[in-house]
């Protein structure tokens, strides 16, 4: 759906629910998960209807993923570090994983 | 124009829509008078706590009776109120802490009150899995729960005008006089009569009462909660503490409220609040000692709602000291959502008939009076 | 820098480090104010200057010198002495100024002297049905991950919907780019036109004239432009298809990627916890907070800077956070030497000028900001515009019940997406105007904190004594 329109930069590789991903540095999580074609991100905790990165911009809470470990963190304002885990959010998240 | 009513009710939180919806049930004509919207500050904003757990001896039969009509709350207000009843435990985090519950409970148990149960660790752990292990028991009282407050006070509003009660929004009781056998009732709407008023302002109650000079030591309170985004359930009933502040509970949605009394600055004539975050931040970690798999939780959103509290921490309900006819129904010191239902019947049956048989000995307004015996102005 | 080595009190604190941020951060350290400048993004830049030291377009033609304008603007802010920190949100400002703060998952409290807020705008909710779904944008996403990553639309059909100046730019950029745009979809209500035609004259004279036809001309050569007045996103589990009505006809397209856009609107979130005043725009249909000439607002020592205090654009921004900073000079320290305010203020005139004709041009059509039926008003707690409107017409008078009823609102965003939506359709239900209804209460934390996070605030001395007895 997204291309970069330049090549080059540092690549870094995140592990998004166990497959890995190629990302650059400079990416936050939404655009590395965006660049990578990857089509949701969450269900939701009320009806469990799949969502996407929908503003990049911090306010819709729409990209929310567990990072690392911590979940409920905004995919479009992390950066993404190599070694980083994403995983896919699926409804109510499990409390204190 | 004069309007005029069988009785004037101050304040539509619910106690005042309760004590509106009991007279109206009992055929009186009560016109209700709210400065904001039914709802607004403490009943609408509360924890939602349906608790008889460790309360006061002279609330108890107060709060035994609410409970009776909170467990047919859809029969008396038309709505379900969001009630769930899964019980409030009382954690004890130290065995010393355990001893001393122990004694309570029995000593309830002599007075004839057996609603409070002792839990050893094992059964806090069936009723608390998620409980740390510190903790070597607790109380538990089975029948109590939680609800859904502004949609109960709305609810108590709802059916109260469809009982035939009127209720006044957005309007501010200014002052109260005598006219003659009634009160006079002044308002930003204009003047209202009638023979009976009851004084349910909340936190703006001891102004109510000083015009009828019984100037009464309330304070302003302003407890804050704070609500967690949506999570899996992980326990069922509500927890409280008693060496440290906190009550904690999931509610049917997923997300867990977290209060237990840490103060906010009230504001009360700019309905304003304003958060201290650093004991919010007290109540995190107790939150994050007791349930470990809360740590990565995350808070959407903290509030304080405006209460008032008295400085023996039971609330003012019964008849004035000095003027015939006005009745007060105020300070429920942060508990007092819970004896809403019950509290509004029993006005009800003071304005309508005088006396109770509800035992309210204790919590008149002229324990805060200097001259207790001081007769009734006229 | 992590939260522990912030000062405990900073004379001021400017919150937001788009271009009225990163202006106020400048005049003011280099006045000699200790200033600390907090922004949640990894880079400052704000939303028009996204990314601006770290973007990979390199090719200056792309983004346009209005971009490339925030280069000198960020340098002048680093170089000021200003401490600016990245990654750092700010969750809560009280009316005794407090800010509570969190870097890398550690809390901090701290005093300011004086706030500016340059918290900026955020894009109108467009609230039709299929909103949700994976597939469907907003402009200023895409917009975001093009400067910020160098990302753009590719090897799908990709639909550009709805009205406002950024939508003409941002199609532009696609495109010089070499990105893929297959239709723009122009939801301006026709009607608009009889409205702004009397703010033409001062348009024309204005900054904004020769580009806006310039961009407009550069997009209608490269995109199919159809004039639609009814929108729609069809999918299950993504977009399938946009569906569009143009005049008086349905169609349907197939689609990979929907952009929407209908203008921007202050973010009020963190203004309105702190107990500031607003009021009701008409012609902008939003809530901006009231501002005197300075941007100082109702609550004492807090200003509001930039977008934030009203929709005016990047180079308004820049001088309001100027004007914002001297008073706040002026305030803590009148003998320190600040710039001329004047020569700023006739500056922001002229820019100002010109804004009448877009705002009443660019009004969005009321079915896209009042949807009816099944739309999803709410994405977090996921109500419905006829719960909404049903629970209106029931009695329910202001957001605030209408969350307690419906939980619209309650869900992490915090009505950023809802908010306007609720009020103009209580409003629309009871007859009366969005002032009178008003917005939700709004209150800390502003941004969501985990418990972890709130638990490690340094404990206050008072509880430390506690604990020591
Ligand atoms: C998506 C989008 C795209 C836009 N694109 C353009 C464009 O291409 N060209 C143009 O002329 N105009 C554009 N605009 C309008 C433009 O953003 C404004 O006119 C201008 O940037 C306003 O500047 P500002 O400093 O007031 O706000 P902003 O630039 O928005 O800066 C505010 C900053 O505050 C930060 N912030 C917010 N809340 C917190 C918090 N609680 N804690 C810490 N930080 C916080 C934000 O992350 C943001 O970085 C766009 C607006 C949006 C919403
Ligand atoms: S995409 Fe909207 S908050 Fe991240």
């Amino acid at each position: 759906m997204f291309k970069r329109l330049v090549e080059g930069g540092t690549a870094v590789t995140l592990t998004v629910d166990g497959t890995p991903v190629e990302a650059r540095a400079g990416d936050s999580v939404a655009a590395a998960l965006l660049a990578a074609g990857i089509g949701h991100c969450r269900t939701t905790p009320v009806t469990g209807a799949p969502r996407a990165p929908y503003c990049l911009m911090g306010v819709c809470f729409d990209c929310l993923v567990t990072i690392d470990g911590v979940g409920s963190r905004q995919a479009c304002l992390v950066p993404v570090r190599d070694g980083m885990t994403v995983e896919s959010q699926q409804g109510k998240r499990e409390a204190g994983r | 124009m004069t309007r005029t009513a069988d009785v004037v009710v101050i304040g539509g939180g619910i106690h005042g829509c309760s004590t509106a919806l009991h007279l109206a049930l009992r055929g009186l004509k009560p016109i209700l008078v709210e400065k904001d919207y039914a709802g607004r500050h403490a009943s609408g904003v509360n924890a939602g706590g349906v608790r008889q757990l460790a309360r006061h001896v002279a609330e108890i039969p107060l709060s035994i009776a609410s409970m009776a009509l909170w467990e047919r709350i859809e029969e008396l207000v038309g709505d379900d109120c969001g009630f769930a009843s899964h019980g409030t435990v009382l954690v004890a985090e130290s065995e010393e802490e355990l001893a001393g519950f122990r004694a309570r409970v029995e000593d309830l148990r002599l007075k004839g009150f057996t609603h409070e149960e002792l839990l050893d660790r094992r059964e806090l752990k069936e009723l608390v899995p998620a409980v740390s292990d510190h903790c070597p028991g607790g109380v538990v009282s089975r029948r109590d729960g939680a609800a859904d407050p502004f949609r109960t006070t709305q609810a108590f509003r709802r059916r109260a005008v469809e009982k035939g009660a009127e209720i006044i929004e957005g309007v501010r009781v200014s002052g109260l006089a005598r006219s003659g056998s009634a009160w006079r009732v002044e308002t930003s709407d204009g003047p209202i009569e009638a023979p009976k008023v009851v004084n349910a302002a909340g936190a703006w109650a001891d102004r109510i009462a000083a015009q009828l000079g019984e100037p009464v030591p309330l304070e302003v309170i302003a407890p804050m909660l704070m609500v967690t985004s949506r999570l899996p359930e992980f326990i069922a009933p509500v927890v409280i503490l008693r060496s440290r502040k906190l009550s904690f509970k999931q509610l049917g949605n997923g997300t867990v409220v977290i209060g237990g009394g840490h103060l906010a600055e009230p504001h009360r004539d700019e309905n304003r609040t304003v958060l201290d975050w650093p004991k919010l931040a007290i109540s995190a970690r107790t939150v994050w000692e007791l349930f470990p798999v809360m740590r990565e939780a995350t808070i959407v959103r903290a509030w304080a709602g405006i209460e008032a509290s008295m400085p023996d921490e039971i609330p003012v309900v019964g008849l004035s000291t000095t003027s015939e006819g006005v009745f007060h129904q105020f300070g429920f010191c942060g508990h007092g959502f819970q004896l809403g239902p019950a509290t509004g019947a029993v006005m009800a049956e003071l304005v309508a008939t005088g006396s109770t048989n509800t035992p309210i000995d204790g919590l008149g307004i002229a324990r805060f009076l200097p001259d207790r015996a001081r007769p009734a102005r006229s | 820098m992590n939260a522990a080595d912030l000062a405990s009190t900073y004379d001021l604190v400017v919150i937001g480090g788009g271009p009225a941020g990163l202006a106020a951060a400048a005049v003011a350290a280099r006045a000699g104010l200790s200033t600390v400048l907090f922004d949640e993004n990894p880079g400052v830049g704000g939303q028009i200057y996204r990314a601006i030291a770290s973007t990979p377009l390199k090719d200056r033609a792309i983004l346009g010198d209005d971009y490339w304008a925030g280069e000198a603007l960020a340098a002048e802010a680093g170089a000021s002495g200003a401490l600016i920190v990245t990654g750092a949100t700010v969750w809560s400002l009280d009316p005794g100024l407090g800010v509570g703060v969190s870097i890398a998952g550690a809390a901090r409290l701290i005093q300011a002297r004086r706030i500016i807020i340059a918290t900026g705008s955020l894009e109108r909710p467009f609230p039709i049905d299929g909103w949700t779904l994976p597939g469907v944008m907003t402009a200023g996403a895409a917009q975001t991950a093009l400067k910020a990553q160098g990302l753009v639309p590719d090897g799908c059909t990709t639909v550009l919907a709805g009205t406002g100046p950024l939508l003409w730019l941002l199609a532009a950029q696609i495109v010089r780019a070499g990105g893929k745009l297959d239709m723009l979809l122009d939801a301006t209500p026709g009607a608009n036109w009889q409205r702004a035609a009397i703010h033409l004259p001062d348009f024309v004279l204005s900054p904004y004239f020769s580009k806006g036809m310039s961009l407009l001309q550069e997009v209608r050569g490269r995109v199919p432009v159809v004039r639609v007045d009814g929108l729609k996103a069809v999918g299950e589990d993504r977009l399938r298809e946009v569906v569009y009505r143009a005049k008086g006809r349905e169609h349907r397209l197939a689609a990979d990627l929907l952009l929407l856009h209908q203008g921007v609107v202050p973010n009020v979130n963190l203004a309105l916890a702190a107990g500031v005043t607003h009021r009701w725009n008409e012609r902008q249909l939003c809530f901006e907070p009231v501002v005197d000439a300075d941007f100082a607002t109702s609550v004492p020592g807090i200003a509001v800077a930039g977008d934030g205090a009203g929709i005016a654009g990047g180079a308004v921004a820049a001088e309001r956070g100027r004007l914002a900073a001297i008073a706040a000079v002026r305030a803590l320290d009148p003998s320190a030497r600040v710039p001329d305010a004047q020569p700023i203020r006739q500056r922001l005139q002229r820019e100002e000028r010109g804004r009448a004709f877009l705002d009443w041009l660019y009004r969005p059509h009321d079915a896209l900001r009042r949807p009816n039926g099944d739309t999803l008003v709410c994405r977090c707690e996921e109500v419905t515009a006829r719960q909404v409107r049903d629970t209106a017409r029931l009695g329910c008078e202001g957001p605030n019940q209408m969350k307690a009823f419906l939980r619209c609102g309650m869900g992490p965003c915090q009505g950023r997406l809802c908010g306007l939506t609720v009020t103009e359709l209580i409003a629309a239900e009871r007859g009366t105007t969005p002032e009178a209804v008003g917005y939700y209460r709004l209150r800390p934390p502003v941004k969501p904190i985990t418990l972890g996070e709130l638990a490690s605030l340094p404990k206050s001395e008072a509880e430390r004594k506690a604990v020591e007895r």
